[in-house]
């Protein structure tokens, strides 16, 4: 692969330079290639790539008015083995404590939509114990089949046993695609796996389609902390895997009358054995509403002006029975655990109300609450980014402006 | 300006810089509040390694630079003058032993002052011998092997939480300045207290306590060089510290610049920002010549002594006294362009003003400084 | 205790910006870190070989101007610094990456632990730490917020989660990446820095080490970017106005269905 600047198209804007991440763009003087008989060379500055710093991202490529940067594909090995063995599409079922995640379902929904689409079936692999009462809600919201790796050994999760027993699947059923919760147990899983068989995945997905003609997984997802969005295939290698993170996806509605498969698979206990050993598992329990399950979200940010100050946003988030977030200022000056912070380097939350109170809105925590459906932002100033995107703005002092909002919603609910 | 810093020395700034603004900032109010010693800072800077800026390398310390002293110290005061002079002020302690001592005795107190396990100090200030340096009263008498130290000496800059002095006593009172000597005294010592914390209007997160001797023994290996040389110590150990008090002044005036640019910016005032009014641009514009000045003098004078040039007391005095000077109108004109807000402690201007105004007065006062100018240029010009 | 650390440099992303009328990156001074997560990888590293004596290797892959990110890793105690650097390099997705990396840590030799940073600020994918132990067949433990001891060849850690943590022992040799709670990363010290500026760095390119083509780059990677965009604007709302009053009950009216 490679790149190039078209020089007879550049016209020396600059776009490029701007859009490049690296800095690998330069404006140099280029003297003119084809000049008059007569005329003197004129230098006319073009841009340049530099390409020991450029990283072929393409930010460069849809920037340019003038199609002049070109991005040239290269040879690319053909892929070891037949692609048409490849059918379905697979969802791994991550259940931590015996209880199988609601991100799970989110995923079968999206399956379900996409195997439309490939005219194929999707089945959930699930490998753990004592798990079988919870097959049925597998099935009613989405599962066609349910690969099921069920013993003692399996209970809770550790990277090699997994690892093991889902690469005996993947050869076994060869899915086209497989996908996966981008949790802690999900993108640790899957990262290994990938690797194990040589296959694509793309990890935090925003977003999933199918390329109908080409019949491959078009995934979508942010970089540069969410500042652009890339559309990656994997077309020459199967399965083609991706993760996707809690609440970017819809769960089907379960709908009772569904019927599947369900495949029990058992294996030799030697690929149960791990390296490591789970000694404990501590659950820190949260005092408030867990922030990633919450449907409103109440967040302070640097213009709390102090751990005390908190104490407002409780009182309303108790009134909305919301949970509390916060930006990574306020936790990065100990006025609230990490646990709350929401953000590139804390959590990512979509719920259906966010309400940002004294935060600025820089992209690190736009990052984490952009999907959210409504944005409320309170900030003295009005040249604060989170106004931006948020749905309604308010440019005003929170500290009056939260209790009174607290005391109006506990009237509204009273009125109930 | 560019100063044409080698990349050594742009090393020291960055570095020292990142202190300044990831430690120093975060914690500043709270240690002029309190007045607790900032042992965490002390150490932030010794892991950095900055107090072997002023020890060779082969007693722990990097090199021996006072450029490079002079602009950690600007840097750590643009955070903090108080925390700074912690700092500077072990330089001060230390210098005697630098330029005076035997091998033994740098061996034996250089490298935990590199390393910042140890803290110095310098004591020579008494009540009744402030200006008058020569008035001061504390004694050494010898007996045998030991000097016997007797008296008092206060407003010493680490006093109480430095673990090594250097003081300036009499040992022969008929010689008169040639009758003073210079000693190395170690915490501990029995003999050797400290009186009460002074409280201070500025540098409050420094500590300043009086060094009470009441028949203090030290061995006599710890006089610095001979009998009788006490105050060409106090001089020369002066001419190098000079600097580095003018750079703390230097870091504090162009902190409170930038605190009053900031301010300028952000208030709108009349429908605009007031960075708009030409009576405030006029003034921002005078504070950042003086402190460039300021700097430039400084700088000057650092490279001379680095540089071995001889007979630099007029310089450094210059230095002193005019980046001193500055800082002290700098602070007073941040404080005046933030206004109301300027004269409140939520704001960064009144801590700037009350910490400038002590570098007019410790380590010579500036009329001290103009004597000695003065003199050397009076001197001078005689030829 | 002997330490292979991988970093990576970014653009640092903290200040970049989007120009609403052109939609592209507003980058002013394009200024190249170490990967934020890495330096609490370094900072870990330097930690136990303090506590256990050994050596700590700095490896990463990435143009020549990598170079600066390994010398700063230098001047935060790291030992060695190697840069791994070469056209074909270029385009690598995380499967290519982690394969060029494991080959280097084999051709490094004997090793007892790789620490790795959870994930890059620009990739932000966290799957090259766990594709270098795949590569290399040892056992990992990701997201790893302590290290609490080490006893008869075999770490004990605390592996955070989302809800708390596990505890996990885990074998020497091994891959852990690190998240920032394990610990504060230290300043750099002038000495160090000194050091580092006057380090030899040693540089691999595909000479040195002669991998298999189909494996590294563009060739290597199963992944491939098809479509760079911005992201559509969140649709702009609107300012509620009014004296605190007003406001607090339009938002009331307005949210109230939501709410519910």
């Amino acid at each position: 692969m490679s790149i190039k600047i078209l020089i007879e198209k550049c016209t020396g804007c600059a776009l490029c330079i701007k859009a490049c991440p690296f800095d690998a763009i330069r404006m140099m003087e280029t003297p003119r290639l084809t000049g008059s008989a007569g005329a003197p060379p004129s230098a006319a500055k073009k841009a340049v790539i530099d390409l020991d710093k450029c990283n072929l991202c393409g930010a460069c490529v849809p920037v340019c008015k003038l199609k002049a940067v070109v991005l040239e594909e290269g040879e690319r090995p053909a892929p070891n083995s037949s692609l048409k063995d490849y059918k379905g599409i697979w969802v791994f079922i991550e259940q931590k404590k015996g209880k199988i995640q609601s991100v799970a379902y989110e995923l079968l929904g999206k399956a379900q939509e996409l195997a439309k689409k490939l005219d194929c079936q999707v089945s959930g692999v699930l490998i753990g114990n004592n798990l079988d009462e919870q097959l049925d809600e597998l099935i009613w919201q989405g599962a066609d089949n349910i690969y099921l790796a069920q013993a003692q050994e399996l209970a809770n999760f550790q990277d090699e046993p997994y690892t093991n027993i889902l690469l005996k699947l993947i050869q076994k059923y060869k899915p086209e695609i497989l996908l996966c919760p981008a949790t802690a147990i999900g993108r640790s899983l899957v990262s290994r796996v990938a690797v194990k068989i040589k296959a694509g995945l793309t990890a935090d997905c925003t977003g999933l389609d199918i390329d109908t003609e080409k019949k491959i997984l078009l995934q979508t997802r942010p970089a540069f902390g969410g500042n652009i969005m890339a559309t990656i295939i994997s077309p020459n290698y199967r399965p083609q895997m991706a993760t996707v993170r809690h609440k970017v996806m819809q769960p089907m509605e379960p709908d009772k009358k569904r019927k599947g498969k369900i495949i029990r698979e058992s294996f030799d206990g030697s690929l149960y054995a791990s390296r490591t050993k789970l000694l404990d598992i501590v659950e820190e329990i949260e005092t408030l509403v867990n922030l990633a399950e919450a449907d409103i979200i109440v967040s302070g940010g640097r213009g709390m002006a102090g751990p005390e100050n908190f104490k407002i946003l409780e009182e309303l988030a108790h009134v909305l029975g919301a949970a509390v977030g916060a930006s990574r200022a306020a936790v990065d000056s100990g006025w609230i655990p990490y646990s709350h912070q929401v953000g590139q380097t804390g959590r990512t939350v979509a719920p259906k109300i966010y309400i940002a109170c004294g935060i600025s809105g820089q992209i690190q925590h736009l990052v984490g609450m952009q999907s959210s459906k409504i944005i409320v932002a309170i900030n003295k100033d009005p040249d604060a980014p989170i106004f931006k995107v948020a749905t309604y703005g308010i440019v005003g002092d929170l500290f009056p402006i939260i209790p009174a909002l607290t005391k109006k919603f506990k009237e509204v609910n009273s009125h109930k | 300006m560019d100063y044409l810093l080698t990349e050594e020395q742009k090393m020291v700034r960055e570095l020292s810089r990142k202190i300044a603004e990831e430690k120093i900032k975060p914690v500043a109010a709270k240690y002029d509040q309190t007045e607790e010693y900032p042992w965490d800072m002390i150490k932030v800077i010794a892991d950095a390694g900055l107090f072997g800026l002023f020890i060779p390398e082969e007693y722990g310390g990097m090199t021996v630079s006072v450029l490079n002293l002079c602009i950690a110290t600007e840097e750590l005061s643009r955070a903090c003058g108080g925390i700074a002079v912690c700092y500077a002020a072990s330089a001060l302690g230390t210098f005697p032993i630098l330029l005076f001592g035997n091998e033994e005795q740098k061996k034996k107190y250089l490298p935990d002052l590199a390393s910042g396990k140890k803290i110095a100090a310098f004591g020579i200030t008494e009540p009744e011998a402030g200006s008058d340096a020569s008035a001061i009263k504390t004694t050494a008498k010898k007996e045998g092997d030991y000097y016997i130290l007797n008296g008092l000496k206060h407003f010493i800059t680490n006093g109480g939480d430095a673990q090594i002095y250097v003081v300036i006593v009499m040992t022969d009172k008929t010689r008169g300045p040639r009758g003073a000597s210079a000693f190395i005294v170690e915490k501990g010592t029995p003999g050797f207290s400290f009186g009460k914390k002074e409280e201070k209007l500025g540098i409050r997160a420094s500590s300043t306590r009086e060094l009470i001797f009441t028949d203090c023994k030290i061995p006599k290996e710890n006089l610095l060089s001979k009998e009788g040389m006490g105050f060409i110590v106090t001089m020369k150990t002066f001419d190098m510290s000079r600097p580095g008090v003018a750079s703390q002044a230097v870091g504090i005036a162009q902190g409170a610049m930038e605190a009053a640019v900031k301010y300028a910016k952000e208030r709108h005032q009349f429908g605009k920002s007031i960075s708009s009014f030409q009576g405030i641009q006029w003034m921002l514009a005078d504070m950042a010549t003086q402190v460039e000045a300021a700097r430039a003098l400084v700088y000057a004078c650092a490279r001379e002594i680095d540089a071995g040039v001889k007979d630099v007391g007029k310089d450094s005095a210059m230095a002193k006294m005019f980046a001193s000077d500055v800082a002290m109108k700098v602070a007073t004109d941040a404080v005046q362009i933030l206004g109301g807000y300027g004269y409140m402690q939520d704001y960064p201007a009144e801590k700037y003003m009350r910490d400038a105004k002590i570098t007019q007065i410790y380590e010579g006062t500036n009329q001290i400084q103009r004597n000695i100018i003065a003199l050397q240029l009076i001197k001078e010009m005689a030829k | 205790m002997n330490i292979i650390i991988c970093i990576k440099q970014v653009p640092e992303t903290t200040e970049v910006k989007i120009n609403p009328e052109t939609n592209t990156l507003i980058r002013e001074g394009v200024k190249s870190i170490i990967n934020p997560f890495d330096m609490y990888a370094i900072e870990e590293a330097v930690r136990l070989k303090e506590k256990f004596g050994g050596k700590a290797i700095v490896i990463t892959m990435g143009p020549p101007q990598a170079e600066a990110a390994l010398r700063e890793a230098l001047s935060l105690g790291i030992d060695e610094a190697i840069l791994i650097t070469d056209r074909a390099f270029a385009g690598s997705d995380t499967w290519a990456t982690s394969y060029t990396l494991a080959r280097v840590i084999r051709k490094i030799g004997a090793f007892d632990l790789i620490l790795c940073g959870k994930q890059a600020s620009d990739g932000d994918t966290a799957q090259v730490g766990p594709g270098i132990s795949a590569h290399l067949d040892i056992p990992q433990v990701t997201y790893v917020k302590k290290i609490e001891e080490l006893r008869d060849n075999s770490l004990r850690v605390e592996r955070m989660m989302e809800e708390g943590y596990e505890v996990i022992e885990i074998p020497l040799p091994c891959l852990l990446t690190v998240v920032k709670e394990i610990n504060e990363p230290r300043l750099p010290s002038l000495k160090a820095m000194l050091r580092a500026k006057s380090a030899k760095i040693t540089v691999w390119t595909q000479k040195e080490l002669n991998l298999d083509p189909q494996s590294i780059g563009l060739c290597g990677s199963p992944t491939q970017v098809i479509k760079i965009f911005t992201p559509p604007p969140r649709i702009g709302g609107q300012i509620l106005t009014g004296d605190n009053q007003e406001i607090v009950g339009k938002l009331v009216e307005l949210l109230k269905s939501e709410v519910g």
